[in-house]
C-alpha cells in the first residue's frame, strides 16, 4: 500500500491530543504562580505544599493499602475464574460465570458503587456485617471490579497457552494442582504481574465506587483530589499528578524496554 | 530405511491365538456431543510391538491415542493396559507416557529439568534422577545440551528431548503423536531409524499415530488403518499394502488402479471378472468369496503392471492403451496410460538401464499386462 | 506412578490437596466456587437489592428508605412503591438526562472511532520496533490517573487555560469551552480513546496484508478494498472498542461534573446528586435500574464482539 500523509498526520494529531494536556500539567506544576495557568517562573513550592498536606498524605497511604490488598484478592479470584472458564469443560452455569466475570468491566461506576453500597447496608441490617463502612467495604468493591480485568488478561493468556504443555505434565505424573503450580503458573506469570499492576492502578484511580461505599474517616486519594479540583485549579494536585505520571512513565517505559531487549523466543 | 523391531518380527505374537495382548481396546466409542470421533473400536496390541495408527485428519486416531493416555474417557467400551482396567484412571496414574506432536517441552525449564520432571513426580532420590537423566541424554545424543532451554534447540533436538522425557519413567507403553511430523524429510528418515533402534533396545511397546503412510510402512510391526472413527484394517505392512481388505485401504496406502467388474466365472481355484473399464477380462488365480454376477472391484498396484509393444500371449489381464504422459522420477518412471475404454491407468517402471534407447515414449500404443495373483479383489 | 504405600513427596500443595479431598471437595469444584460465590454475592445479589430498594420510598432515618416488608399483628405486609419509576418516566428532567446521556455517549463514541481507527491502523502497520513504542504511548495515559487526566484537560480548556492563552497570542478569543457540552465530548474522547484503539489494533494487526494486495490485484480501488475487506474483518474490533467507550460513557459522572456546565445533565450525575445531595436512595436505585436496562444490550453486543476478538487469536 502506498504510504500517504493521512495516517501519520492523524496519528501525530491523535498522540498530540493524548499528551498535550498531560505535558502542560507537568510544566505548570513547577509554576511559581498560584494561578497555575499563567507561567511566571520556576518553583517547587507546590511540591512543598503537597508534602505538608497531612490529609492528602493520609489519603494516599489509605489508597495504596486498599489498592495492594484489592489487587491481590482480585488476582487470586480472577485467576481462578479464568482457569475455570478456559480450562474446564462445560459445567453448569459456565455462561453465567463468564457473563458475571466480564460485565463489571463496562458496568458504569455509579451503578456498581450504588448497588454495592445498598448491599452493604442491607447486609449490615440483616447479618450485622460489615459493621459500618470504610476500608473493608472499599476493598471488597475494588476487588470485585478489578477481578474482571484480571480475568480478561489471564483468560487471553491461557487461551494462547498450548494445552499440551499441561497434558504433558499430567502425563508425567503431576496431579492437576501440581500441573498448575509447576507449568501453568510459571508460564502465565508475566500476565499475572501485569494484571496485578493493572488492578492496583485501577483501584488507586477509582473515585466513584469508593465515594459510594466509603464511610466516615476513610477518604481515598481520589476523593480528596476530587473535592479539591471541584473548586478549581490547585497547584499541589498538579504536583501530585506529575509525581504519579513520573512513576508510571518510568515503570511502563522500563517494562517496554525490557520487552524490546529480550530476544523473541517462541517455545 | 528403518529396520523393524526384531523381537516382534521373530515371534509375531498377534499370529499366536494364545498370546496375551498387552493393550486391549474393547468396543471403545467416543462421542463429542453428537460427533462420533471413535466408533466401536476393538484392538489388541502386544508387548514389544511398534504399532502404527494410520489415518487422515479427523479419522479418530488422535482421539484413540488420547484415550489411551487418559486425556479423554471413552463414552463406551473399555481399555485395559497390562491386565489393568484403565476406566477412571487419571493420566497421572497410568503406566503410560506420551510424546506430543508439538513436543510440549516446558519452556521455562532446561532440557535436564524437562527430562527429570516425571522422575521428580515419582519422588525418586536426587542421585537416581541425575543418573537416569544422564543416561537418557546419552541415549538421545544430547549430552552437551542439558542446561539449555528448549528455545535454544533445533527442531530435531527438541524432538529428541521430548522422546527422552517420555521415556524417562520407563513406561510400559509409549504413545507417540506424529513423532516426526514437524521434521523435514531428510531428518525424518534418520530419526525414524533412531526411533526404531531405541524401541528395540528398550523393548518398550510403542503406539505411533501418523498420517504419513511411508512412515507407518517403514516403522511399524503392524498398522491399524483408521477411517471415520473406525479401524478398517489391521495388519503387517505387507498385508496392508499387498492384501488390502477394502477399496479405502487400497486407495489410502500407495497408489492403485481400480477397476469395477462383474463376476462371470466363480470357481474354487479361480475367478474371472469381466471389466469394461479395464477393457479385458481379469483372471484371478485363487478362489474369492463371491457370487456369479456380483459387482466387485479389482485393485492392481502400478508397479505390478508390465508394458510391452507386442501383445503378450493370453486371454485375460491384458489391455491396451496410449502413453499420454511419462513422469521421470530418477529411480523410476510413472506412465499415465489412456486405455481404449477411456480409463486412465498408472504404471511404474524401474529405470534399471541408464539412457535406455529402446524406452517406451509418449504417444506410443502399448500393451499392459499383470499376473493372475498380482492384484486384490475387493467387495467393499 | 507412585504406589499407594510409597512416600509421597511432601510439598505444601499436595497436603492441601489431601486435606481438601478429605472434606470431599475436589479442587475443580473449589476453583469454580470461589469466584462464582464472590461474583454472585458482590455483583449479582446487589442488583436484586437495588431493584428491591427502588420499590421503596425515601424516609428519614437509618437506612433512609421504607421497609418493603412490615409485620403488624403477625401479618406480613409487602409494600411496593412504583412511584420512583413513574416519576422517572414522566419527569422531563430525568427523561432529558437519559436522552442526553445516550446522545453524548453515542457522539463521543463516533468521534473516538474516527480518531482511533486511523491511529490503530497506523500502529498496526508500523514496523515491529515502532509498534511497541506507539502501543506503549497509547497505554501509558491509561495507567495514569483518570481523574488527573480530566483535571489536566480542564486546565487546558478553561477560560484562562493553555488553548486560550495560545489563541490570545493571535488576538483570538478567549473562547468559552469549559462547562459546555463540547468540553464533555472532548473529555470522553480524551479519556476513553485508548479503549477504542486497543481492540481495533488487535483486529487490525491480524489483518493479513496479502488480503489487501489480493483485493487490489483483483481490481478493487483502495476505498472498495476498505469497504469490502478491511471493514468486515475489523468489525469485531470496531464493535468491542465502541462498546468499551459507549457503555461507561453513558454512566459517566466525573467528566460531566468537572467539565460540563450546569446544563449538561447526564444520568450518572443525576444519580449521584439524587443519592448524595438529596439522600433519596430509592430514587437513585430506580435510576440505576433504568440505566441498567439501557446498557444491557450494548453489554451483550460487547461480550460477543470481545469473544470474537479473543477467539480469533486461537
Amino acid at each position: 500500500m502506498r504510504r500517504g500523509w493521512f495516517l501519520p498526520l492523524t496519528a501525530a494529531l491523535g498522540f498530540g491530543f493524548l499528551y498535550a494536556p498531560i505535558v502542560s500539567l507537568v510544566i505548570f506544576s513547577f509554576n511559581s504562580n498560584r494561578l497555575v495557568t499563567v507561567w511566571s517562573g520556576f518553583s517547587v513550592q507546590s511540591y512543598k505544599d503537597l508534602f505538608a498536606d497531612q490529609k492528602m498524605l493520609q489519603a494516599a497511604w489509605l489508597s495504596l493499602q486498599v489498592a495492594a490488598i484489592s489487587a491481590t484478592i482480585a488476582l487470586v479470584l480472577g485467576t481462578l475464574c479464568a482457569v475455570a472458564l478456559v480450562r474446564f469443560r462445560r459445567f453448569r452455569g459456565k455462561t453465567v460465570l463468564a457473563g458475571m466475570a466480564s460485565a463489571p468491566l463496562v458496568m458504569p461506576d455509579v451503578i456498581t458503587g450504588l448497588s454495592l453500597l445498598l448491599l452493604f447496608v442491607a447486609m449490615e441490617s440483616v447479618f450485622g456485617w460489615p459493621a459500618g463502612r470504610g476500608m473493608l467495604t472499599i476493598i471488597i468493591a475494588h476487588s470485585t471490579f478489578c477481578m474482571a480485568y484480571i480475568t480478561v488478561v489471564v483468560q487471553s493468556r491461557l487461551l494462547d497457552l498450548d494445552l499440551s504443555l499441561e497434558e504433558a505434565a499430567m502425563d508425567l505424573g503431576a496431579t492437576p494442582v501440581r500441573v498448575f503450580f509447576d507449568v501453568t503458573l510459571p508460564i502465565i506469570a508475566p500476565a499475572l504481574v501485569s494484571g496485578w499492576l493493572l488492578a492496583f492502578t485501577l483501584s488507586l484511580d477509582d473515585l466513584v465506587i469508593a465515594s459510594f461505599v466509603t464511610g466516615p474517616g476513610a477518604s481515598t486519594l481520589p476523593i480528596v483530589i476530587f473535592s479539591k479540583i471541584r473548586l478549581g485549579v490547585s497547584p499541589d494536585v498538579n504536583a501530585l499528578a506529575t509525581i504519579i505520571i513520573g512513576i508510571v512513565a518510568l515503570g511502563v517505559g522500563a517494562a517496554t524496554l525490557l520487552q524490546l531487549r529480550r530476544p523473541k523466543t517462541k517455545a | 530405511m528403518a529396520k523393524k523391531p526384531q523381537i516382534a518380527a521373530d515371534t509375531r505374537p498377534w499370529r499366536d491365538p494364545a498370546a496375551r495382548p498387552f493393550v486391549r481396546i474393547r468396543n471403545v466409542t467416543k462421542k463429542f456431543g453428537d460427533i462420533v470421533a471413535v466408533s466401536d473400536v476393538s484392538l489388541d496390541i502386544y508387548k514389544g510391538e511398534l504399532f502404527c495408527l494410520l489415518g487422515g485428519s479427523g479419522s479418530g486416531k488422535s482421539t484413540l491415542l488420547r484415550m489411551l493416555a487418559g486425556f479423554e474417557e471413552p463414552t463406551a467400551g473399555s481399555i485395559e493396559i497390562d491386565g489393568q482396567d484403565m476406566t477412571g484412571v487419571p493420566p497421572y496414574n497410568r503406566p503410560v507416557n506420551m510424546m506430543f506432536q508439538s513436543y510440549a517441552l516446558f519452556p521455562h525449564m532446561t532440557v535436564e529439568q524437562n527430562i527429570a520432571y516425571g522422575l521428580k513426580r515419582d519422588g525418586l532420590p536426587r542421585a537416581e534422577i541425575d543418573a537416569r537423566v544422564g543416561e537418557l541424554l546419552q541415549l538421545v545424543k544430547l549430552e552437551d545440551y542439558g542446561r539449555r532451554k528448549p528455545h535454544q534447540l533445533s527442531g530435531g533436538q527438541r524432538q529428541r528431548v521430548a522422546l527422552a522425557r517420555a521415556l524417562a519413567k520407563r513406561p510400559k507403553l509409549l504413545l507417540l503423536d506424529e513423532p516426526l511430523g514437524a521434521l523435514d524429510k531428510k531428518l525424518r528418515e534418520e530419526t525414524q531409524f533412531e526411533l526404531v533402534k531405541i524401541q528395540e533396545t528398550l523393548g518398550v511397546t510403542f503406539i505411533v499415530v501418523t498420517h504419513d503412510q511411508e512412515e507407518a510402512m517403514s516403522l511399524a510391526t503392524r498398522i491399524g488403518v483408521m477411517n471415520q472413527g473406525e479401524i478398517v484394517m489391521v495388519g503387517e505392512p505387507t498385508d496392508v499394502y499387498e492384501f488390502p481388505n477394502s477399496r479405502f485401504v487400497a486407495g489410502f496406502i500407495g497408489s492403485v488402479n481400480m477397476f469395477e467388474g462383474v463376476v462371470v466365472e466363480d470357481e474354487p481355484d479361480h475367478v474371472r471378472i469381466r471389466s469394461a473399464e479395464a477393457g479385458t477380462d481379469i483372471h484371478v488365480g485363487h478362489g474369492v468369496d463371491c457370487a456369479p454376477d456380483q459387482t466387485l472391484w479389482y485393485a492392481i498396484r502400478p508397479e505390478k503392471i508390465t508394458l510391452s509393444r507386442e501383445r503378450p500371449a493370453g486371454d485375460a489381464n491384458i489391455t491396451r492403451g496410449m502413453v499420454e504422459d511419462i513422469a521421470y522420477l530418477g529411480d523410476m518412471s510413472v506412465f499415465q496410460i489412456k486405455l481404449d475404454s477411456g480409463r486412465y491407468i498408472r504404471v511404474t517402471k524401474a529405470n534399471s538401464l541408464r539412457g535406455d534407447p529402446d524406452a517406451i515414449k509418449w504417444d506410443e500404443y502399448v500393451w499392459c499386462q499383470w499376473g493372475d495373483t498380482s492384484g486384490s479383489v475387493l467387495t467393499v | 506412578m507412585t504406589a499407594p504405600g510409597a512416600p509421597a513427596p511432601r510439598r505444601p500443595w499436595s497436603m492441601v490437596e489431601h486435606a481438601l479431598a478429605a472434606v470431599g471437595l475436589s479442587g475443580r469444584a473449589l476453583v469454580i466456587f470461589a469466584p462464582a460465590f464472590w461474583l454472585t454475592l458482590f455483583f449479582l445479589v446487589p442488583f436484586a437489592v437495588v431493584f428491591g430498594i427502588s420499590l421503596a420510598v425515601k424516609q428519614f432515618g437509618q437506612p433512609p428508605y421504607s421497609d418493603l416488608m412490615t409485620t403488624t399483628d403477625g401479618t406480613v405486609q409487602l409494600t411496593l412503591h412504583l412511584s420512583n419509576y413513574i416519576r422517572i418516566f414522566t419527569s422531563p428532567i430525568y427523561i432529558s438526562a437519559y436522552l442526553s446521556s445516550v446522545t453524548i455517549a453515542a457522539i463521543s463514541t463516533a468521534i473516538a472511532l474516527l480518531i482511533g481507527y486511523p491511529m490503530a491502523y497506523f500502529i498496526a502497520r508500523a514496523s515491529d520496533r515502532w509498534r511497541n513504542v506507539l502501543l506503549m504511548l497509547v497505554v501509558l495515559p491509561f495507567w495514569t490517573s483518570f481523574l488527573l487526566r480530566v483535571y489536566a484537560l480542564s486546565g487546558f480548556l478553561r477560560g484562562e487555560g493553555v488553548i486560550n492563552n495560545f489563541l490570545g497570542l493571535f488576538g483570538i478569543g478567549p473562547l468559552t469551552m469549559m462547562q459546555t457540552d463540547f468540553a464533555v465530548y472532548v473529555g470522553i474522547v480524551y479519556t476513553y480513546l485508548p479503549f477504542m484503539i486497543l481492540p481495533l489494533f488487535t483486529t487490525l494487526v491480524k489483518l493479513d496484508q496479502n488480503l489487501l494486495e489480493a483485493s487490489a490485484d483483483l481490481g478493487s480501488r483502495p476505498w472498495q478494498t476498505f469497504l469490502s475487506v478491511t471493514l468486515p474483518l475489523a468489525l469485531p474490533g470496531i464493535v468491542a472498542g465502541s462498546m468499551l467507550v459507549f457503555i461507561p460513557a453513558i454512566g459517566e459522572f466525573v467528566i460531566p461534573s468537572l467539565l460540563g456546565g450546569p446544563g449538561t445533565q447526564m444520568i450518572g450525575r443525576v444519580l449521584w446528586d439524587e443519592f448524595f445531595s438529596k439522600t433519596n436512595w430509592p430514587r437513585a436505585a430506580a435510576l440505576a435500574i433504568a440505566m441498567l436496562v439501557v446498557v444491557v444490550i450494548p453489554i451483550v453486543l460487547m461480550q460477543r464482539a470481545q469473544s470474537a476478538v479473543i477467539e480469533g487469536r486461537r
